[in-house]
């Protein structure tokens, strides 16, 4: 068989496995909804929570699709297809696509024709690189969240208190991040504009306003049923306020 | 005799049973490759490559894991440590979820919620990512055009910011040291940038819990 980065036997197999990871999200979701019913927990609440992810989903999912996209012009739509939809993210595919790659001397971006066995080294390295999470969580989460429930019993204030922290940890780390190209404005940097590393900052700010300005209308015109959208219209408008403020600063 | 599992035991056990399941489908993708078109790796390119990418990948995952598995819960980790995207997507959603429904991630309604909340995500994201595929060609130029193109880059800023006032505004006391350590760290130390920000996750999480700790033993929360 003769081999091409958009062969259709590279579609069916990336299917099959997209197909097998569709079948355990759907496995957990009638599972979590089965306990639900099991626990009492107020149905109105459970269809709130799946409208909300489901909407929140919507635009980083696009995002991804823009990964694939950007991936498919040298690895062919099928593998960047099955790793954005299994495990993998942009960033940590490009470097191990770019990684393997270079190893056979070639360079991201300018790969013209992969042959099989480049593709085979290329996958092997991307699959096997990251795969480390799929089988740890099952050999340590349940002890690591067995000792969480167990301080939960010892002292169940802390318990909460530490969950918070590390969701602000970790919320106060991409906050840094959207700072991380502030120094241009004293430090400039080839091929970008001074201004250009307040783009993230000044996109966070929208967001943040119009989080709160949500939260205010919330309180002051008791629309309750805006609790479920405040933060996908934030990002949305956050998103949309880059494209002005890029051509202003960027 | 049959033994009653408690719902977070089947969690365990099904999700044990479905990771190691997709765990050996992902790695029979390049060997059905290599058999289908008669090759075989080039052994050593595939180990130089390897080894400049897997160990700082191992450690990462190894680090991401301890850290995100409490916030995610059982159902939830087992499902995002699949499906991907856990620190730009599913750990956001998640944490939206709880706090809308205003439960803890540790109680047995708050491993509920996030799951649901998390498999949703998952759904719907596998579900674009099939209709984009289809649909490249006439999608491509629209989501690559130069109008759209700042949007799209500027998604994490936009999701963190609206996140970051839900959160910060409820827990505020505990935000303040991580938040300004953080900025100082990513404006100061150019190695920091979009690429290391999974690293400083971890370390963030760490500093703000013995942040948090202090105050707790101070009696200010």
């Amino acid at each position: 068989m003769k081999f091409s980065v958009n062969h259709p036997a590279l579609f069916i197999l990336a299917g099959v496995l997209v197909a097998v990871v569709l079948g355990q999200s759907v496995y957990f979701l009638v599972k979590a909804l089965r306990r639900a019913k099991q626990l009492g927990m107020d149905t109105a609440k459970i269809r709130k929570t799946i409208r909300t992810a489901a909407i929140f989903t919507i635009a980083p999912a696009v995002a991804i699709v823009l990964s694939v996209i950007t991936l498919s012009k040298d690895l062919g739509l099928a593998l960047p297809w099955l790793r954005l939809s299994v495990v993998g993210s942009l960033s940590y595919e490009t470097v191990a696509a770019g990684n393997a790659l270079s190893a056979m001397d070639l360079e991201l971006g300018k790969v013209s024709q992969l042959t099989a066995q480049q593709y085979v080294n290329i996958t092997l390295v991307m699959t096997v690189s990251i795969m480390v999470g799929i089988w740890l969580v099952p050999a340590i989460s349940k002890k690591l969240l067995g000792g969480v429930s167990k301080l939960q019993q010892r002292d169940a204030k802390w318990t909460d208190i530490l969950s918070n922290a590390m969701f602000i940890g970790m919320i106060a780390a991409f906050l840094g991040f959207v700072f991380c190209d502030f120094s241009r404005l004293w430090s400039p940097e080839a091929g970008f504009s001074a201004t250009s590393g307040l783009i993230p900052v000044c996109v966070m700010a929208v967001a943040a306003l119009v989080m709160v300005l949500c939260g205010a209308l919330m309180k002051l015109l008791k629309w309750k049923w805006l609790n479920d959208y405040a933060l996908p219209i934030s990002m949305i408008a956050g998103m949309a306020s880059a494209i002005p403020i890029t051509a202003w600063l960027g | 005799m049959k033994k009653n599992l408690s719902y977070i035991d089947s969690v365990h056990r099904d999700g044990t049973v479905w990771n190691l399941g997709v765990m050996a489908l992902l790695l029979l993708f390049p060997v059905a490759v290599a058999l289908l078109f008669s090759t075989a790796p080039d052994w050593g390119a595939l180990a130089t490559g390897l080894f400049a990418t897997a160990p700082m990948y191992w450690a990462t995952g190894i680090i991401e894991t301890i850290t995100f598995v409490p916030m995610l819960g059982a159902g939830g980790s087992y499902l995002s440590f699949v499906t991907g995207n856990i620190s730009n997507l599913k750990l956001p959603c998640a944490l939206n979820a709880l706090e809308q429904n205003e439960v803890s991630a540790t109680s047995e309604e708050g491993e509920v919620i996030s799951t649901i909340a998390i498999a949703v995500s998952s759904i719907v994201t596998t579900v674009i990512i099939v209709v984009g595929v289809i649909l490249i060609v006439p999608l491509q130029p629209i989501l690559q055009s130069a109008v759209l193109e700042p949007a799209f880059a500027q998604m994490l800023p936009a999701l963190f910011g609206g996140l970051g006032v839900a959160f910060i505004s409820k827990n505020w006391k505990i935000s303040v040291a991580p938040i300004a350590l953080m900025l100082v760290l990513f404006i100061f130390v150019p190695a920091l940038n979009a690429g290391t920000v999974g690293i400083m996750v971890p370390f963030s999480a760490v500093f703000t819990i013995a942040v948090a700790r202090i105050l707790y033993k101070k009696g200010v929360l």
